[in-house]
Parts: structure tokens; sequence; C-alpha cells
């Protein structure tokens, strides 16, 4: 038995493979993650030499030469300019911003009335959060109270009057408070109005649809500005003579319209793609069209569409800085109008208040649209058709 | 109610429904009542604007347009003076607005595309950095990013003096760029320049043929010819070869300094730059999420059996993968382009002369705001149909290639 | 000054009154404006309806005519007249509210009644008064376009400009008269326009032009805010006639005279020496014409016939002291602008302003 050969199987074992620790080491994960092929060594090559010549630079510029305390110009200008900073010196601001942050929140708001615009922050903070957290129990409340409470509220404390509250105009608002405001209404307003014209284009009324697919269509072929510039200064010519709006309420009513044709074409995508036995079901159920509306389809749709909404959002908060051309100082505007301001006047205060501003932007439009990621992914487990 | 009706096959003791719940009727009657509501919302806004309008002595209509404009436009590229219309400012806007625009939405598809590309890179750099670049931008208002560069690194760039001086200490340089504008040499073209063009336009000509030629060859034998290397030879040697034999009939009009500002050559204002800087930028950033989305929209499967029949990844790329995402690119990218066309409109905040600021000084000047932004709307309202039909006839073609 | 407690007080009424017309406008938005009133004959009748003048200014805060402080104070001698009309007709300067206006929006805003007055530094042109439909006639700072440059340019008039970049705000007459007189001196120049007026400062001050253009007063003010105005210099050449005035909506003749009148009583106060601080002891005057003036004839009917209290000039003069006074504050020596007399010193101290008699 022990002499019992066969040609066909092998006696010995191979050699083992080398272990592939050569692609788990640093080493490795650089050669298949930045050198593959010559062209990618070229195009990484190209791209460290970039960021190696630019990145310093930018962090010299907005950290390491910046100016971080001082009370006016002298302190980011250099001294042929009339400053402390010697010749060549160039950085960023942030003394400037420092002592102009309260002005970039809230405008001219009366200081010592600060506390009515951060009360009203607070609510709407505590209302949001559990309303972005899908576990928390009772949606529905919590969205009335931001979405209907919550402004009413809001209404009374920011521009007082009333209740023994100080009157505080709207020409003295301004900021990022203002920002926040225009498109958190826009939003609001736009939402019922939105689910109007998406509910109307798709109907089978040829008036109705050809009225709603009229405007929808002509306020998205026309930029924003126009229809800014029609409210701000047709408006008050379209109503009875003698009427005057308030300038922030205008802006308030063009921000709407345009968030409402906009609103409408995502809930209509929302509405499309619910099958069409849905409908069927709620007809054969004998619900009228106001009720199938209510309680089959729209509930469905608009949690289809709900990152549509955020990014619907956060156009809407992006384009809310266009107010800044029917000179209104939202935070964009309150920014750029600090510009002039001799107090702060230097060459990098533009750059440095603009760098801010951008932050500020980017930090609410990047936070809005992971949270739309989230819920996507969210819906997506739940919605595989 | 339908919902009785349905319940109730018999239907001999229909109950007298009154006419208000039949659906037609309804239906009608919903549609009535909307009509008369925006009736009376017309009439009411008619009336008002009339009832202004007589109280401020005005009249509506569009015959101020051939009133003398009187006022100049700084970047005119049709001409332009003072004594011309209103009328003829405003083609002068629009002509702004259209060349923004153009160029805007052709680098913003070139970046689009390449950061798109890049994003599915496997290189980590690569993929990281255009990952950056869309996650920037895209969260910006495109008026900041105007400003940005408008404002904020205009601030920063040399003064026209500072520029004097720096010429003064290197007179060999020709480009400029100082916040006053990008400053280059001026083509000036001899006699006979036309017949370089006319050889230019000879060999690409010639070269489409050879390209057809290829293809055809190409699905006939299976051999390709080098049409890369001799559409090259095609497109670039008749021109040179023309221009040489008739000895270079090109000088340029170089930019000198002035009283106050650089004279002479090609030069492109501070605000286009940033207008169309910012546009294409913040643009790309959304063309370059969608081209993403139209490449990963293709199955995986198409890829891997454009290697398996051997193309280079390149290749696969472009003859394989992009036709067909395109098919899903295409619709998304019309409306990028048509908010391009639209943000143009930002022009106004840093006074590059479009459509929306020329129409602004207009209805300064003359006073008849419901006139002018009428026609703004209709302009943007047609270039945006335009646009879109133009897509669709794109997108239609694009389509039947499927198979 | 009125006291603390009554600014609280006058702002929680007004507060409550402008949030109620929030609120109804609102409302009246959504269903466009349902109870819509007939525009009434005047506006001196509509004003005193509502108990207050709604007056459009300057939004772009220019300093010394229409200038809104950190607190909501507006300051400035187109301020200064709509608060004399205030206290011309109620009696009480505080009554009159302003809208901040841009150029762009101002014609409009008048025209649809948005304002009763529009007092925001406008030049009167023929083509204003006719297009336009508005009346002007009292004018109550005369001035000129002229050019700012910086010092180290060595720029000397505005006629050695040529080649250079100007800085203008677009759709004012100054745009117009800039076009006009380059050409006319055949100089060529690079216009940099601007929709807003602080947008064309901050590009001046970027170096993006080498000369602003705008009415010297304008001038002047924005020169202070440049961060070191001593480098600038406006130069002598005042290339056009502005005339800046209150304009009104035309055909309507009652309000009009009112707010013509406004200014004129300003001046002939000045004329006649009568201050904020001496308008008491004057009344006592034995002048036959300052009696008149200031509504101390027994049978004077002059503030009656325009509609207004008899003594509407000693409410006015209390309110805004007489046009020197109201110049000093906000233009003049008493402000930083420091700017001179001028074309606006009375007419019998070599200037152009000159009322007609009250009598």
């Amino acid at each position: 038995m022990t002499d019992q050969t066969s040609s066909f199987v092998r006696h010995d074992f191979i050699a083992p493979a080398a272990p592939p620790t050569n692609d788990a080491t640093a080493f490795g994960w650089m050669r298949r993650n930045l050198f593959a092929t010559p062209v990618d060594a070229t195009l990484t090559i190209i791209a460290a030499l970039a960021i190696l010549w630019y990145l310093p630079p930018a962090i010299n510029w907005l950290f390491i030469s910046a100016v971080w305390t001082g009370a006016d110009r002298s302190v980011c200008t250099t001294v042929v300019a009339g400053g402390i900073q010697p010749e060549g010196w160039s950085g960023a601001c942030w003394a400037y911003v420092g002592d102009r942050f309260v002005q970039f929140m809230f405008g001219s708001y009366p200081r010592d009335q600060l506390w009515r615009p951060l009360t009203v922050l607070v609510i709407a903070v505590a209302l949001l959060i559990p309303l972005l957290m899908p576990k928390v129990p009772r949606k529905g409340l919590n969205a009335i109270l931001l979405l209907v409470v919550m402004p009413i509220i809001a209404f009374f404390l920011l521009l007082g009057g009333s209740f023994g509250l100080r009157y505080v105009e709207t020409s003295l608002w301004g900021g990022l408070m203002v920002t926040l405001i225009l498109s958190f209404v826009g939003i609001v307003i736009s939402f019922p109005f939105g689910i109007l014209l998406a509910l109307g284009r798709r109907s089978q009324m040829p008036i109705m649809k050809t009225v709603c697919v009229a405007f929808i269509e002509l306020i998205r072929g026309v930029p924003l500005i126009t229809v800014l510039f029609m409210a701000s200064v047709l408006l008050p010519l379209f109503l009875t003579p003698g009427n005057n709006i308030d300038k922030f309420l205008r802006a308030l009513i063009g921000v709407s319209i345009f968030a409402s044709a906009y609103m409408a074409e995502v809930i209509r995508g929302g509405l499309q793609a619910i099958p069409k036995g849905q409908y069927e079901a709620a007809d054969a159920l004998g619900l009228n069209y106001f009720h199938k509306m209510t309680f089959i389809i729209l509930p469905q749709a608009i949690k289809l569409v709900i990152p549509g909404i955020v990014n619907t959002f956060i156009g809407m908060f992006k384009d809310t800085s266009l107010v800044t051309i029917i000179s209104m100082y939202d935070l964009l505007g309150i920014v750029k109008a600090s510009f002039n301001d001799p107090t702060w006047g230097t060459p990098v205060t533009p750059l440095t208040g603009l760098v801010f501003a951008g932050f500020v932007f980017w930090i609410f439009c990047f936070g809005m649209s992971r949270y739309s990621l989230f819920i996507e992914r969210r819906l997506d487990t739940g919605h595989k058709r | 109610m339908a919902a009785t009706d349905a319940h109730d096959p018999g239907g001999t003791e229909r109950p007298s429904v009154s006419l208000i719940y039949n659906p037609a009727l309804r239906r009608v009657l919903y549609q009535v009542v909307t009509l008369a509501i925006i009736i009376w919302a017309v009439y009411f806004a008619a009336t008002n604007v009339i009832q202004n309008l007589a109280r401020a002595n005005m009249t509506a209509g569009f015959g101020f347009l051939n009133s003398r404009a009187g006022f100049d436009v700084a970047q005119a590229l049709i001409s332009y003076t003072p004594d011309d219309t209103f009328f003829r400012a405003l083609q002068v806007g629009l002509v702004n607005t259209l060349v923004v625009s153009f160029w805007g939405i052709i680098t913003a598809t070139i970046v689009g595309l390449l950061v798109g590309i890049g994003r599915l890179s496997n290189n980590w750099l690569i993929a990281r950095l255009c990952t950056a670049y869309v996650e920037l931008f895209r969260n910006l208002p495109p008026l900041l990013v105007i400003f940005f560069w408008y404002l904020g690194v205009l601030a920063l760039l040399p003064t026209a003096r500072e520029l004097f001086q720096t010429i003064k200490d290197n007179p060999d340089k020709i480009f400029f760029l100082s916040n006053r504008g990008f400053y280059m040499p001026a083509p000036i073209f001899g006699e006979g320049f036309s017949l370089v063009v006319y050889a230019l336009i000879a060999g690409i000509v010639a070269a489409i043929c050879f390209a057809i030629y290829g293809n055809r060859r190409q699905l006939a034998t299976g051999q390709r010819p080098p049409v890369l290397l001799v559409n090259l030879a095609l497109i670039i040697l008749p021109p040179v070869l023309t221009f040489v034999a008739l000895g270079m009939p090109l000088s340029f009009d170089y930019a000198i300094p002035g009283n106050f500002n650089m004279r002479g050559g090609m030069s492109v204002g501070p605000e286009f730059i940033a207008l169309y800087l910012a546009l294409s930028l913040y643009t790309a950033s959304f063309i370059a999420e969608i081209v993403r989305g139209g490449i990963r929209g293709v199955s995986r499967g198409q890829t891997e059996a454009a290697f398996a029949l051997g193309l280079r990844s390149s290749h696969a790329m472009r003859l394989v993968v992009l036709p067909q995402a395109m098919r899903i690119i295409i619709p998304p990218l019309t409306s990028q382009y048509l908010n391009l066309i639209k943000n143009s409109s930002l022009a106004v905040a840093v006074g590059y002369a479009d459509l929306v600021a020329v129409g602004g000084t207009i209805l300064n000047q003359s006073g008849r705001s419901i006139e002018i932004i009428a026609i703004w709307m209709l302009i943007y309202v047609s270039i945006s149909l335009t646009t879109s039909l133009f897509m669709n006839w794109f997108n239609a073609k694009m389509a039947l290639v499927e198979r | 000054m009125v006291s603390a407690d009554r600014t609280a007080n006058n702002d929680k009424d007004k507060g409550s009154k402008m949030a109620k017309k929030i609120l109804s406008t609102l409302i009246g938005a959504a269903v466009l404006g349902l109870g819509a009133q007939a525009a009434s004959a005047g506006t001196l009748d509509d004003v005193k309806a509502k108990g207050f003048v709604q007056c459009g200014v300057n939004g772009s805060n220019l300093a010394g005519f229409g200038a809104q402080d950190s607190t909501g104070n507006w300051t400035g001698l187109d301020v200064d007249l709509c608060k004399g009309i205030a206290a011309a007709v109620f009696g009480d300067a505080t009554k009159v509210k302003f809208t901040p206006l841009s150029a762009k929006d101002r014609f409009p805003a008048l025209q649809s009644g948005e304002i009763d007055i529009l007092a925001r530094n406008t030049t009167w042109s023929a083509s204003r008064d006719s297009q336009l439909g508005f009346d002007f006639r009292a004018i109550n700072y005369y001035d000129g376009q002229g050019f700012m440059v910086r010092k180290d340019l060595g720029v000397n008039s505005a006629l050695e400009l040529n080649g250079a970049s100007i800085c203008v705000q677009s759709g004012t007459t100054t745009e117009l008269n800039l076009a006009d007189y380059f050409r006319a001196n055949n100089i060529e120049f690079k216009p940099v326009v601007f929709e807003q007026q602080s947008e064309a400062d901050a590009a001046y001050k970027a170096g993006r032009c080498d000369a602003y253009t705008t009415d010297a007063s304008g001038l002047y003010s924005i020169r202070l805010k440049m961060d070191n105005p001593d480098d600038h210099v406006v130069l002598p050449e005042i290339i056009s006639k502005e005339p800046l005035g209150p304009a009104v909506r035309g055909n309507d003749s009652k309000w009009f005279d009112v707010v013509s009148f406004t200014h004129y009583a300003m001046v002939t106060a000045e004329e006649f020496g009568i201050t904020q601080a001496n308008v008491e002891e004057m009344k006592k005057s034995e002048n036959p014409d300052i009696k008149r003036f200031l509504g101390e004839e027994a049978d004077s009917t002059i503030g009656a016939d325009f509609g207004l209290p008899k003594d509407w000039a000693v409410q006015i003069i209390k309110a805004v002291g007489n046009y020197g006074e109201a110049f000093d504050r906000n233009v003049g020596e008493g402000s930083p602008l420091k700017i001179q007399r001028g074309l606006n010193a009375l007419w019998n101290k070599g200037g152009l302003q000159y009322a007609p008699p009250i009598r």
C-alpha cells in the first residue's frame, strides 16, 4: 500500500503564496489608489503639487497670519496705509468679524431686545430637532407647532408692538436672522401653495391645469431677481392706491411666489411616483377627491419627495441672498454693507467678510444636504418597488 | 356623492341628489370659479394700475423704447452710443447676457464633466479633490461667489498704477491682470489672412471626411486607419503652411500703459471675469453631480462587458458608458443650463451690463417699471423655452441611438 | 427731544398699528386686497385721516440727506423737511414715517401712493416733471455734479480724466450728465455702472475706478466713508445743475403747497432771523411780516388757507429750526460734511434760496 503511487496526485505541497501583506501596508494602498497606472500617477503628482502650492498659503492667510483681536482697521493694515502690520502682510482680519458679529447675526435689531430673536431661535431649534429625528413620535403635532404656531409667536415677538413689547420696524432687521426668516417663511408658505399648484397641474380640468402650468412655467422660466423686482417695485402699483406694504413683506411675497412654483414641481414628482393602484384603490373605497388626496396620495407622495423638499429649501436658503440686490440686508447684504464702513476699511476686509459669510451659508447648506441624504437612505430601505 | 351612487346599483330609489353633487357639473363649477377669481384679480390689478398711473399722470405703453437712451454702457459688444434708443440699449444688454451665458455653459460643462468623472475615479486623491470641489461650490450662494471674486479677490489685485510700475520693471510681459481686468495682445490680421482661415476650414472639412472614411473602413475591414494623426495633420498643416507662405500676415496690438488704464490690446473687464467664473464654477458643481449620477446609472455590466471586449478604460468610458449616461444626463443638464442663464441676471450686482442691469437703468431713467419687468420676463421665458426645445430635440436625437 | 417714555409709547402705538397693518396686508394680499377703498381727493386729506406723513428718503445712508443711525433714528436735510411737514400738519414732528428707497424704487413708490412725498435728494428735471407726472417746486438743496479722485493721481481738473474709468450709479441724472459732458468735451472715459450707491462706493474704494461722480454733496458724504478721506479730493468742475427738492404726485395742488411752503417757511424764518431757540420770543415781535408769518395776526388766514393750523410755521421752526439751522446741523459746519452754504445761501447773501413772500 505504501508504494502505491499515482502520477496525477501531487506528493508535496506547493510553496505557499506570499501573504498579501504588501497590499495592506500604506505603500500597497498608495500603489492601488494613487499610482495604479502611469496616468494615475501623473494625475496624483499634479494634484499633490497643486495642493502643496495652494493649501499652505491659504492656511497661512486664514489662520497663521490672521489677526484675531483689535478694535479698528489699524490692526489689519500695513504701516504704509496707517496700520501696524509689516509691509507685504496679508491675512484674514477676524477681529473685524468678531467686532461685527452681532450685526451680522441680527442687523440693527435693538441691542437690548436681542432676547426676542434669540427666544424665537431657541423655540425653533427645540421644535425642529425632534421633527428631524425619525424616531421621535407625534410628528403631526410637532409639525403644526413648528409650521403654524411658531411663526405666529415669532411674528409678535420679533415685530413687537403688542403685549408690552417695543415695536421693532423691519428695516432694522438684518443679518442671518433675515436670511433664516425669509427662507423659513418662504418654504412654509410655498408648501400649501405648491401642493395646490401640483394638484392643479395634474388635474383633468383644462382651465385649472392651464392656469397652473402657465404660472409654474412662467415663474420657473424667469430669474428670481425679476420676481423680486416685481414684488418690490410693481406690487404697490397692483394694489389699491395709497397702500403701503412693508418692504420686508414684499420680499417675502416674492420669495414665496418663487418657492411655490419650484415646490409644485417637486411635489408633482411625488404625485407621479405613486402607483396608479393607490389612486384606484382610493376611488374604489369611495373616497372623494379631497379625502383621497389628504389621506392616501399626499402623505405617500410627500414622504417620497422629502429629499426634494430639503433640496428646494437649500436652494431657497441660498437664493434669499438675492434680496441684497433689492437693498435689503440679509447675511450677505449686511456683510457687504460693512465693507463700506471706514472703521474696518482695509484691503482684506471684503475677503474676510465673504469667507465668513460663505462659511455660515456653507455650514447650513451642507448640513441640510447631509440630512437629505440621510433621509433618502432611510426612505430607500422602505420603498423598494 | 359618487360614493352613494356606487353602493346603490338598483338606483330605483335614487334620492333627489342636488345637481351640486354631479361630478361633471362640479368640475365646470370649479373651473368657472377659478376663472372668475383670476379674471377678478387681473381686473383688480389692472384698474389699480390704471388708477395709480392716472394719479401720477402716466400712461402705459412701449413707445418709450424709441426715445434716446442718453446713458453710456460700459461693455457694449454691438455698436452703441448714448444717442441710440432704449431699445438698442436693451439689445446690448441681451447680447451681454447671451455672451456670458454661452461661455459659462461651455466652461461649466467641461469642468463639470471632468469633476464628475473625477469623483468616480479610482485615484483616491483625485476623487477626494473632486468631492471637495463639489461640496464647496454646491453649498454656497452664487451671489456670494460672484462677490468673492469681484470684491474679495479684486481688492487684492494690483491697481492700475501698481501695474504700470510692474510693466516698467518687466517690459517684456504681454499678459496683464489688474483690478481693471485682464489684458492681452489683440491680433491684427494682415493682408491675405483670410486665406489662412479658408485653409483651416478646408482642413477641418477634409478631417471630417477622413474620419467618416475611417469609420467606414473600420466597419468594413476591422482595421482603423490612424485617424487621429492624419486629422491633426489635416487641421494643422494647411493653415500653418498658408500662413508661412504668405509671409506671416499677423501682428499684435499690445496693451500698453495709458493715462489711467491700459491702452490697446484686448481686455476683459473684472465684472465679466467675476460673473463668468462664479457662474461656471457654481454650475459645474451641479453638472458634476449630474454626470456622476448618469455614469453610475449605467449598469456596471456595461463597463465590464467593454473591458471583456478588450477596450481600454478611456475607450470604455468614451464609447460605451458616456453615450448611455448621456440619456440620463441630458434632462437635468438642461435645467442646469437654464439655471445658469437665469443666474446670469446676478450681473446687476457687480455692474456687468446684462439684460437686467440695462433694463434696471432704463427703468430708473424712464420710470416705466411695468413695461421693463414685462420685457425681462418675456425674454427670459423665451430663452428658457427655446433652450428647453433645443435640448428636447437633442435628447430625442440621443435617445434614437438606443437599440 | 422726546422723552424715552413717550418714545416707547409712540413706538408701541406705531407697532400695534404696524402689526395690524402687516397682518391685514398679508390677508389682503392673499385675497388681493378686499375692501379696496377709493382714492380720496387729495393727499393732505389722506394724510390727516391716517395721522402721519409717509416720506420716502434715501435708503443708502447718504449722510447729510437721509441716513439712519444704528438705533433707527433718521437724520438729514430731507428728513428734516419731512419732519417739518409733519409738524406743520399735526403740530407734532414725530408723526412721520420714513420709507428708505433706492434710486430704482423711488418713482414707483411715489406713483403707487406708497409714499406721500419723495424727499430723496431727487433732481428736478423737465422729464420727471412731465413724463413721470410729478410736481417739484421748492428746492431744498442746489447741487451740481462733480468728480472725486485719489490725490495721488495728480489730477486737477475733470478735463484731465481722458481714458479714466469712472464709477457712477445707474439710473440717475448723473449718469446722463456724465455721458453728455465727456462727449461735449471730446474726452473718452470708461463708465463703470452700479445699481446701488454702496456698490459704486465699494468699487471706487477698491480702486476699480479712477474717479467717482455724483452730486457734489454726495461726494463729500462718500469721501467721509473712505478709509482716509484726505487721500481723496473733489475736483473743482461742477458739470451740471442738480436742483434737489421734494416731489409729490401731480394734480394735487393743496398737498403740493403744503410741501413747498414748509420749505419756504424754513427759508423765511432764516431771513427773519427766527430760530428754534427764539421762536417763542419772536411771536411777540412788532414786525407785521413776522407776526403774520407766525400766525400771530388776529385775522391771519394763511394757515387755514393751506388747510393747516394757524401756527403751522411756528411748529415747523420748533421742530427743525430755520433753513440755516437745518443746513448747518446736517451738511454744514455743524456736521462732519462741512459743506459751505454756496448756492444755498439766502438770496440776499449771494445764494439762491429765495422764498415767495408769505402773506
